[in-house]
């Protein structure tokens, strides 16, 4: 009965059919799978992430607010009116008013200036810092890589708030203050990643290629290895961030960071820390509120940059 | 012992659904050793694991087919009866000894878990058997060597453990996926014997997975050449070597340097494998073939037997294209 | 393991030697410090403090003293009270703060590691998000926060759980999920991703292959492997808690070491401020050591000495 079916299958095909056609290059190098470039991909991945988009909106929206909010309240940031203490959101004062009197709205994108200032350029410190040391301990490799690693062992071990409250202590508190003694320690974890980069990219063909060509070594730092290492660094930047924002709200908690009346979120909860128990949420609410979700849109926008741009998860 | 039938294996991604394989039949008899050799990504590898049925799921799934085990039809198995399959009735080697091994345990343990797990053995037991396989495989020193770490062996030694653990419980049949391909060339020699040795013994089937043809002359009874997700010829290993039928086995064969033929250039079959995203609908080698006819391109070839053994899927094996190729000759 | 030992030993005492220096650095240094000025308050405090540290020396024979008194865990006096030394306030803070520590870290740990094994076991399940979410969260709202968001509505609004002081265990639930949601969120994360990870390897396969069951699988091969990452940022993990018990403590009012500490700080005491970080570093940096010799230990990789093979 095999034989019957495949007689008939084979009877089936027209006879013109049996021509020569010959090998059709171009048909058997078709790539089904659309080709896109790495940055473009990545791209593509990151917009699939709607926690991550959601993040990137709200900084963006935060962004926003930190510039103009301010400018478009009628109130003034320090300003004392102690009659109208501890209001309720309101029209008036849409995020209600603190224990001095002032208007939590302005204060909050005034906070949103000094979290988003402090947070980026603890992160650009931390990353000029650490691609250069990282990069050439891991491009020069041998002894000095050797020695430039021993020497981030040390600074590795370092308990990282302990020596920012020290230097804080020994400085005063003040926001460059406080961002020289977030960055004295922290770019650590940043030369640590670029290296490690470095390390697997520098044995690539491509590079060894362009070595035998003779050229100079920051050109090939610059031309070939820093393309290849962002991906990690635009990760371990996104997370560097939020964990300055954290410590500048908790050093100003403290007492040790940006000073009151100055509003700062970690001002603005350590201020209202007694206003809670008699009821007045809202002092406590909006700050708490934007330093958590700050935070939050950063993280899920590094682990979604993590994942969009980590090649080997392309599925 | 073992029947393949229509077995069809699919992989959904992010690009659309990847039809790995399309189709498989094949058959291993008992003691012989079946090699399924092609390009990587044809599918050979995913049929062996559709087998054990440790294809991960999801993303994939056997979709269609039958494999039929001493009776027993694998695919419709439940996981826990699959269990006392795998490892007891089959076993699987796999293609890098470095990573198939745990890092955090010793050689001794996970040589004797599989005994632990299966069967009802008192310790003594269970090493007494774990000396024996290590015997068998030649590793020297294996009462010293059970209490070792992996990272202790070198690769050569650590394909040897990785072969005694998948024969500890005596299985009849063993898969071996590319189990030389990440040794050096001396290595593969030995380990090749030593799965010679292993079946003289012991008798078991092997379905051994490859792309090196010089792997499969040397312990193949029958061979399999896979092309896209489908078994385009097969036949004893006689037939494949100097009766080949298929342009794609001859492509294969041809592409294998050769120190018997003088002056021979070394021919590489031209292009890549279609996408098997939207695999062809005619013959998946047509692009590539420099028989290709028309017919190639829209109708997949029927199954024709040469004898009983060696069966091919090409159209030029249809009356009209002996026809053709006796009046004329190929573009 | 012997030579890996000596090497992380070295390490250690280096970074203790940095520490230690950083902060006498810092104090002699600092405008306005006791070490500074001549003019002091109080007689008592500046007898003290000439005599813990050797005011009256120059500054190496200061320095010199300042190491020696450290190395035999003399912490030096206090300014704002008088009568005590920094050894005082340990001997009364630190247990309460090391019980504080001991169980967040606990918590943090038993809760972490099994939230992330559910959610990897889960993967890109409705449980997975959950869990994944709730850690991005844990992470991102801070422990001042968070402690004073449970106040407000546990103890406050709700009155389920008293607050201040540190004298039942139901005075100790809040200031222990306080500080111990971060850190088991930063643990479930690094679980659940290592442990995915993990599940890909080819042991893991080779494991099935064998027929082992699916909780022998994770157990036995899985998880080992898995954990290993977790236990290199335990150190990190507790210093974080240790920081942040300097404020779920001034919060709750927990007379532990992190009140004085902070206590220290807003009065600018600067002995007790020095004292502190000193201690706490000490303690810190020994942590980190013993991590990395449990590291050694559980990694059979790391004992290099003994090179088998052939």
């Amino acid at each position: 009965m095999k034989a019957i079916q495949k007689k008939n299958r084979h009877a089936s095909v027209p006879d013109e059919w049996f021509q020569w056609k010959g090998k059709d290059m171009e048909a058997a190098e078709v790539v089904a799978r659309p080709s896109l470039s790495y940055w473009k991909d990545a791209w593509r991945r990151l917009v699939k992430n709607k926690l991550a988009m959601m993040g990137l909106v709200f900084l963006i929206l935060l962004g926003v607010m930190a510039i103009f909010g301010p400018v478009f309240s009628p109130y003034d940031v320090n300003k004392q009116d102690l009659p109208s203490q501890y209001q309720p959101p309101s029209a008036a004062h849409w995020f209600g008013t603190d224990g001095a009197g002032r208007d939590v709205f302005t204060r909050t994108w005034y906070g949103a200036r000094i979290s988003l200032f402090v947070g980026l350029m603890a992160a650009i410190i931390d990353v000029t810092i650490g691609i250069i040391y990282g990069g050439i301990s891991g491009y020069k490799g041998g002894r000095t890589d050797n020695i430039m690693m021993r020497i981030i062992e040390v600074l590795y071990g370092l308990p990282y708030l302990l020596v920012v409250i020290m230097l804080l202590v020994v400085l005063g508190p003040s926001l460059t203050t406080i961002i020289i003694a977030l960055t004295v320690t922290g770019w650590v974890g940043m030369a640590r990643i670029v290296r490690g980069q470095v390390l697997q990219i520098k044995n690539y063909e491509f590079v060894l290629a362009s070595k035998s060509f003779g050229t100079k070594t920051s050109r090939i730092i610059r031309k070939n290895l820093l393309p290849n290492t962002m991906g990690p660094i635009i990760v371990q930047m996104t997370l560097t961030v939020p964990s300055a924002i954290f410590a500048e709200a908790f050093l100003s908690f403290l007492g040790l960071g940006i000073q009151a009346p100055v509003a700062s979120w970690g001002v603005m909860a350590n201020d209202s820390l007694g206003a809670i128990l008699s009821g007045n949420w809202w002092t406590l609410f909006f700050p708490a509120f934007f330093i958590s979700f700050t935070m939050f849109a950063f993280n899920v926008l590094g682990d979604g940059l993590q994942d969009a741009l980590d090649p080997k998860l392309r599925k | 012992m073992l029947e393949v039938q229509d077995l069809h294996v699919t992989f959904t991604t992010y690009g659309g659904t990847v039809k790995a394989v399309r189709g498989v039949d094949l058959y291993v008899n008992e003691g012989e050793t079946l090699a399924i050799v092609g390009e990587s990504g044809c599918g050979k590898s995913v049929t062996s694991n559709a087998i054990m049925r440790l294809i991960p799921s999801p993303p994939g799934k056997i979709t269609r087919g039958m494999i039929r085990f001493k009776g027993e039809d694998l695919v419709s198995l439940s996981e826990k009866a699959m269990r006392n399959i795998r490892g007891v009735d089959i076993s699987m080697i796999f293609q890098d000894p470095m990573t198939a091994l745990n890092p955090t345990l010793t050689i001794g343990t996970q040589l004797m878990e599989g005994l632990y797990e299966h069967q009802k053995v008192t310790g003594q037991e269970a090493k007494r058997r774990a000396l024996e396989m290590m015997d068998l495989v030649g590793i020297p020193n294996p009462e010293e060597r059970l209490k070792q770490y992996p990272h202790q062996f070198s690769g050569g030694m650590r394909q040897r453990i990785v072969i005694a653990i998948a024969l500890i419980c005596e299985p009849e049949l063993l898969i071996a996926d590319e189990p030389t391909t990440a040794l050096d060339v001396t290595i593969q020699a030995q380990i090749l014997e030593l799965f010679e040795k292993i079946q003289k013994q012991t008798g078991v089937s092997i379905i051994l997975i490859t792309h090196d043809l010089g792997v499969v002359a040397k312990i193949a009874d029958r061979i399999a050449v896979m092309y896209a997700g489908k078994i385009v010829e097969v036949g004893t290993k006689r037939e494949i070597f100097y009766q080949p039928e298929h342009p794609y086995t001859k492509g294969l064969l041809r592409s294998v340097p050769r120190l018997d033929l003088k002056g021979g250039k070394l021919a590489a079959i031209e292009g890549t494998p279609p996408d098997l995203f939207s695999p062809p609908e005619g013959c998946p080698f047509a692009a590539r073939c420099a028989y290709a006819m028309e017919v190639c391109t829209h109708v997949h070839p029927v199954k024709t037997s040469l004898s009983p053994s060696h069966q091919v899927d090409c159209w030029l094996q249809d009356e009209r294209a002996k026809k053709l190729l006796a009046t004329s000759s190929p573009k | 393991m012997l030579r890996y030992i000596l090497k992380r030993l070295a390490i250690m005492l280096v970074t203790l030697w940095i520490i230690i220096t950083l902060t006498f650095i810092l104090m002699v240094s600092v405008p306005g410090s006791p070490f500074n000025s001549e003019s002091s308050s109080n007689e008592i405090v500046q007898a003290n403090l000439n005599k813990h540290y050797n005011l009256d020396q120059p500054k190496y024979i200061q320095y010199l003293e300042y190491i020696k008194s450290i190395a035999t865990f003399d912490f030096g006096p206090s300014i704002s009270k008088p009568h005590q030394s920094v050894n005082d306030l340990l001997g009364r803070g630190f247990p309460i703060s090391f019980e504080l520590g001991i169980i967040s870290i606990a918590v943090a740990v038993l809760s972490g590691i099994i939230l992330g094994i559910i959610a990897a076991l889960r993967h890109n399940g409705i449980i997975d998000y959950l869990a994944m979410g709730l850690a991005v969260l844990g992470i991102s709202i801070p422990n001042f926060i968070l402690a004073t968001l449970l106040i407000q509505q546990l103890a406050v609004n709700w009155e389920i759980f008293p607050v201040a002081t540190w004298s039942s265990p139901a005075h100790m639930v809040l200031p222990v999920f306080a500080l111990a949601t971060g850190p088991m969120a930063i643990i479930a994360r690094l679980t659940r991703s290592t442990m995915l990870e993990v599940l890909t390897q080819d042991y893991i396969k080779m494991a099935r292959a064998k027929g082992l069951s699916p909780w022998k699988i994770i157990i036995k091969h899985a998880l080992r492997n898995a954990l290993m990452p977790v236990i290199t940022i335990m150190g990190t993990l507790v210093a974080g808690v240790l920081t942040g018990s300097f404020v779920i403590e001034k919060i709750f009012a927990i007379p532990g070491m992190g009140k004085y500490f902070v206590e220290s700080i807003n009065h600018r005491d600067y002995p007790v401020i020095m004292g502190t970080t000193v201690f706490y570093s000490v303690f810190l940096i020994v942590m980190l050591f013993l991590v990395d010799i449990a590291y050694g230990i559980l990694d059979p990789r790391i004992k290099f000495h003994k090179k088998g093979g052939d």
